[in-house]
């Protein structure tokens, strides 16, 4: 199962020094809740990504602490300030310690 | 006759209200419980302002909602947001995320998309670098609960 969790990142690849850009995750992630039975009335055992860090060049940009409140495929979009070309790095864990990381380089002009 | 029916439809909507909230008492967490959760995240009393939450007012399919927070901040060294806590009174479990910012977000502006089962009000808190908190709310109707079950 966890070789279909993939992460996938929007982020633009130019910038202007100190500009404030947008960017765009999303984690194919179900996000077992613990709540949910399944055909034989057990409950599914919580599961879920619970973190999601994010770094540029190797500075910590955000931390989130995911609950069971938030959606299967975790999307989440925020900001980032550039000031200098780097890479921004993304990494994901979810309850068992799995964790998957995205980059992406972004150009300062 | 007409009288007897009137009685009889209030008692009933009466019963059922009460019946209600002793379902909802037992299967999800509490506006006391979710401001329990936001206090122990965030210490102090809260002021509103700043804040601001952004989730459509009837969200048809509770399993994903979208909300937009975000906090008004210069985002500087010297003036940030330091975290951001989502919560909702009436899940299974109040808490739905922390955000910790740095300077280097740039814009204390987040998009999610949140499970909600069943209608309820949706409280942030934002705490400034300085220890300072503001909030706000919003309460979401939904109509088809996201809870799996």
């Amino acid at each position: 199962m966890a070789d279909d969790i993939k992460p996938r990142i929007r982020v633009q690849n130019t910038a202007r020094k100190g500009e404030v850009i947008e960017v765009k995750t999303l984690i194919t992630h179900p996000m077992e809740n613990g709540q949910r039975k399944d055909a034989a009335g057990k409950v599914v055992p919580r599961m879920i990504v619970n973190a999601l860090k994010v770094t540029y060049n190797d500075k910590p940009v955000m931390d989130v602490k995911l609950e069971t409140a938030v959606a299967a495929n975790p999307f989440m979009s925020f900001f980032v300030k550039v000031e200098e070309t780097g890479t921004l790095k993304f990494t994901w864990t979810d309850d068992e310690k799995n964790s998957w990381t995205a980059e992406s380089k972004i150009e300062v002009a | 006759m007409k009288a007897t029916m009137k009685t009889l439809l209030t008692r009933r909507t009466a019963m059922a209200a009460i019946a209600g909230v002793i379902v909802a008492r037992n299967a999800w967490a509490t506006p006391e419980q979710t401001r329990e959760w936001l206090s122990a995240a965030a210490k102090g009393t809260p002021k509103e302002g700043k804040v601001t939450l952004k989730a459509p007012e009837i969200a048809e399919n509770g399993n994903a909602v979208p909300v937009t927070v975000s906090v008004e901040s210069e985002m500087t060294d010297t003036s940030y947001v330091k975290a951001v806590y989502i919560a909702a009174d009436g899940n299974p479990n109040p808490g739905v995320a922390t955000y910790e910012f740095t300077p280097l977000s740039g814009k204390a502006e987040v998009q999610l998309r949140v499970r909600l089962a069943q209608t309820q009000k949706l409280v942030v808190v934002a705490e400034m670098n300085d220890g300072t908190l503001y909030t706000a709310s919003r309460e979401i109707k939904v109509t088809i609960g996201g809870c799996g079950g």
